[in-house]
């Protein structure tokens, strides 16, 4: 696993007295220098500084590359490897079992918007609490190379077969559908991608995060347009304005409206610009067109692209009680011999 | 009846004299046109003669159409309790200009055809009792709103046929009382109807077919329910907490049922907030997934669905299976395969149900016979589930499911809820170790952990994909074998704990039936005739769950011939009780029903009447 830089000083135990260790799972089994481990790394990292217990976590995933990764953070958490583009499900069925739970689903790009499209953009529409990150690198890697639904117009195949499908942009589903806190990132940039999970940790309805992993074997090439050179000489960043509060450290060391050139684990450098600081997160037709001109501009637009902190999440939308329905004693979920009664009554 | 019997009363129509009464045993088909709001009048028809203390079952012969195609109701009265359809038609109410002249021409000789005089039916034939009646008018004369005219001639046929059958008035207006419950307005207005048909044929028609309602006291303690309520009853007595469904008939109304009595039943006292989530899906794969999920997370989750949902529900079935997650499926069976006729019956999913999905596979199965056991089966199904972490499925049917079964009242439930064997914090902390697929016990059945138990032991990951009995990834031969060894025992366990067949030896008896689900009813009436008329005394075995048992082994080696009777084309249970009994195997026949109409006695005593004649004269 590739080591993430520091985002600040280093802390050797966090607020609950847990070591980062604390916070690691098992050694990722993906190829060496996968994107997925970087984003993996951050994952970590945002949890051990933010504090999380561990034991109220519960890691989602459904197939692919991307979707073995919760078995490499926070191993003393619960995890779930679903089935292929199903995992919304299975998670949304946990948190309404169990609402006291903290959800992280990873996905990748196949398993959200090819296969899983269909149960995404209904977890989206429903806002259920749950950090969901898709590790997007446009390709299928556990099979070999095949293109997802968010490959690029023009990206090609290390066979020479090229891509004319336009991609699905999560992200403006996302915004389009109600999710309550989208963010794109790159896998390479710790800086941006921690305090991004950070967020994502505090806020109460689905969190979207996606981060554009480059898959170092089957598309990091010079026709992909998600391998590490494509993306970091195509990246833009937002800075993620009005969504300070909800951090319990933010560390930015770059002002507003400036272009930096940043270092990134494997020593390359990414250049960011910055916006400015009166871009304000919560203005849905602002993102979207922002969105839409990065497209049309060939670039990455990366950062808190929207936020509302106001929406109800799922669980508030259908009035459940605050205990978890999972453990609550039988004389709460029988009702009484006289309801029965009562009942039985009507059928007479 | 004999043949004589039956010419002397057609002989009777034809010359007008009045045959020899048939009290308390008819069918009284209603055909109406779907959406004419015909549902109402033909509850409180059935309800009234239920009311009057008679036996009664309601079927709805319905089509997959919001407005305008036809539609039957059917009502069986019978004295001694038999409520399967009957195929005959006794009384025909042809409201339908469509399908009247076919109405009125597939009535039994002797039949009594009540119906609108402007279809001017009653030269079709002259063995049947007709008796006209000028609906329109007489709505017309009770209001002058169009919409509600039509909806007022449906009470008007109610009125008719209570006064000609000879249902009390007083038991009517009670029905129409529960019925519209307290809409005071709807309450007179029906009422009003109805004394506008009572009017009609005091004044008008002269009684002269034979078929009467005398007052009897079979119903005391009765209901009358469908499944679909009977079973969203029992899961909410049952401590469901999950319910999540995607729509799709005969199912719907199982999860709109729950909505309604959970929202009036499981509501918090202290905060008035919800003990249940219950969540329309996207569809039925991500209503299965949601179940696990919740399963997975320490809910009592279930669904419900049909043919083509459990088609689509495949793959999460094989992951509950092997990952061990407790969810429970209702497939209410309407007939397939595809689309195939969404509002007919059919037992034609046991086998999908029974291996569901790839690889190696079984399940757990529960087959309800009536809604007393749609009721207990529900709760059931939850703590089967939970005790064998596993995915259960409650195989009930369309004609179960959505229509009107008369029955004792369900017993409320006092064995606490099986939670099966979950692993708590202090658990964790006496024991100081947990492997999440080891078998302690020696039954198969592991011990597990729910999400957010906050113990460093607690957590283990769950995955679709080879596990070892630490839940780590394996792709180790040994591990892989090991874990569906396992499973296979754990099913071999569930044997004890499952429903036991319900079974009616004979001691005389070389003949055997098994059936299930709503079979039921026709086996019951079925037996009799076979007794009664045709000299052939029969065992029976009602199964009522899956894996088999040995008391199926046994009761089929008991009898020289064992007819399997089911209402689907290719004998699916008869095929898996051969696979059990094998060497016996032959001894197994199948009787089959797959018209997409619910099962009948007439047509199993005949089929087995006549597959025990050519085997007595080949003995």
């Amino acid at each position: 696993m590739s080591s993430a830089p520091s985002s600040g000083g280093v802390l050797k135990a966090n607020r609950l007295g847990l070591p980062m260790a604390e916070y690691k799972g098992l050694d990722s089994t993906l190829c060496a220098g996968c994107g997925h481990d970087g984003i993996t790394s951050q994952i970590v990292k945002a949890f051990f500084e933010y504090g999380v217990e561990p034991y109220r976590v519960a890691k989602f995933s459904g197939i692919g590359c991307s979707s073995k990764t919760p078995a490499y953070f926070i191993g003393n958490s619960h995890g779930f490897n679903a089935v292929h583009g199903r995992m919304p499900a299975v998670a949304t069925g946990a948190m309404l079992a169990n609402r006291t739970l903290l959800s992280i689903g990873v996905s990748g790009d196949g398993d959200t918007a090819s296969i899983g499209i269909g149960q995404f953009v209904h977890l989206l529409r429903r806002n259920i609490p749950l950090i969901y990150i898709i590790e997007n690198n446009g390709v299928y890697g556990l099979t070999k190379g095949q293109f997802s639904a968010t490959a690029d117009v023009g990206s090609k195949l290390k066979n020479g077969i090229v891509n004319e499908l336009p991609p699905i942009d999560c992200c403006v589903l996302g915004i389009e559908l109600g999710c309550s806190y989208v963010a794109r990132s790159f896998a390479g940039d710790p800086k941006q991608l921690v305090p991004l999970i950070k967020g994502a940790i505090a806020h109460k309805g689905t969190a979207l995060l996606d981060v554009i992993s480059p898959c170092v074997t089957f598309n990091n090439h010079e026709g992909s347009t998600k391998s590490f050179k494509y993306a970091k000489e195509h990246e833009e960043l937002l800075h993620e304005i009005g969504f300070v509060p909800f951090f319990e450290q933010i560390q930015t060391d770059y002002p507003e409206g400036t272009v930096k050139e940043v270092e990134l684990h494997d020593g390359s450098h990414l250049r960011m610009r910055k916006l400015d600081r009166d871009y304000d997160p919560t203005n849905k037709p602002q993102a979207l067109q922002l969105i839409r001109k990065s497209h049309e501009d060939g670039e990455l637009l990366t950062g808190l692209l929207f936020y509302d902190g106001e929406k109800k999440d799922f669980i508030e939308e259908i009035n459940m009680i605050e205990e978890p329905l999972a453990t609550l004693p039988d004389e709460r979920v029988r009702p009484s011999e006289q309801a029965l009664n009562e009942i039985m009554e009507e059928f007479r | 009846m004999s043949n004589a019997t039956l010419t002397a009363r057609v002989a009777d129509a034809e010359i007008g004299r009045r045959p020899e009464e048939i009290v308390n045993d008819f069918s009284i088909q209603v055909a109406t046109v779907n959406g004419s709001g015909s549902q109402s009048a033909n509850s409180v028809l059935m309800r009234s003669i239920f009311l009057m203390g008679v036996p009664v079952s309601g079927k709805n012969i319905f089509p997959s159409n919001i407005a305008g195609l036809p539609t039957w109701f059917t009502i069986r009265a019978n004295k001694d309790g038999y409520t399967a359809r009957r195929k005959e038609v006794d009384i025909c109410i042809a409201m339908n200009p469509e399908t009247a002249r076919e109405d009125v021409l597939k009535a039994r000789p002797g039949a009594a055809i009540i119906y609108e005089e402007s279809f001017n039916l009653s030269s079709l034939r002259s063995d049947v009792f007709f008796y006209p009646v000028p609906f329109a008018k007489l709505a017309a004369q009770a209001t002058t709103e169009p919409k509600l005219r039509k909806l007022l001639v449906n009470m008007i046929y109610v009125g008719v046929a209570s006064h000609l059958l000879g249902v009390g008035r007083d038991e009517v207006v009670a029905a129409i009382q529960k019925q519209f419950k307290s809409k005071a307005k709807a309450v007179d207005l029906n009422i009003k109807a109805v004394d506008l048909g009572i009017d009609y044929a005091r004044a008008q028609l002269l009684k002269k077919d034979p078929f009467q309602i005398q007052r009897m006291n079979k119903t005391a303690d009765k209901i009358i329910i469908d499944g679909n309520s009977a079973a969203a009853l029992g899961a909410m007595f049952g401590g469901c907490t999950v319910v999540t469904w995607y729509p799709i008939t005969p199912s719907s109304s199982l999860c709109e049922t729950m909505i309604e009595y959970f929202s009036q039943y499981r509501i918090d006292p202290k905060t008035g907030k919800a003990t249940f989530a219950i969540v329309q899906a996207e569809d039925e794969l991500a209503a299965l997934g949601m179940v696990i999920g919740a399963g997975w997370a320490g809910a009592r989750a279930m669904t419900a669905t049909s043919g083509p949902g459990l088609s689509l529900m495949a793959e999460f079935a094989g992951l509950a299976y092997f990952t061990e997650i407790p969810a429970v499926v209702w497939d209410i069976q309407r007939v397939g395969p595809s689309t195939g006729l969404p509002t007919r019956t059919s037992q034609g999913d046991v086998t999908a149900a029974f291996y569901l999905s790839h690889g190696d596979t079984k399940h757990i199965i529960l087959l309800p016979g009536s809604v007393k056991e749609c009721f207990e089966f529900a709760g059931a199904a939850l703590d089967l589930a939970e005790r064998f972490q596993t995915i259960v499925f409650v195989l009930s049917d369309l004609d179960l499911g959505m229509n009107n079964w008369m029955s004792d009242r369900f017993d409320y439930p006092r064995k606490p809820l099986d939670r099966g064997k979950v692993l708590s914090k202090e658990d964790l902390e006496r024991l100081g170790k947990f492997e999440r697929y080891l078998d302690v016990d020696g039954d198969g059945i592991p011990f597990r952990t729910l999400p957010g138990t906050p113990h460093p032991l607690a957590a283990y990951f769950t995955r679709g994909s080879g596990h070892n009995e630490r839940a780590g990834y394996s792709e180790r031969p040994e591990d892989y074998q090991n874990l569906v060894d396992r499973l296979a025992r754990k099913h071999e366990t569930a044997k004890q704990f499952i429903p036991k067949p319900v079974i009616d030896i004979q001691p005389q008896a070389s003949v055997g039936i098994i059936a299930y689900g709503t079979t039921d009813w026709a086996i019951l009436e079925s037996r009799d005739q076979l007794r009664n008329e045709k000299k052939i005394e029969t065992s029976y075995l009602r199964l009522r769950s899956l894996p088999f048992t040995g008391d199926v082994a046994e009761f089929v080696t008991r009898h020289e011939r064992v007819y399997v009777v089911e209402q689907n084309r290719d004998g699916q249970l008869a095929d898996l009780i051969r696979l059990e009994v094998g060497p016996h195997s032959p001894r197994i026949r199948k009787v089959l029903h797959y018209s997409g109409l619910p099962i009948d006695a007439r047509t199993v005593t005949e089929m087995i009447a006549a597959a025990e004649t050519a085997a007595r004269k080949e003995q």
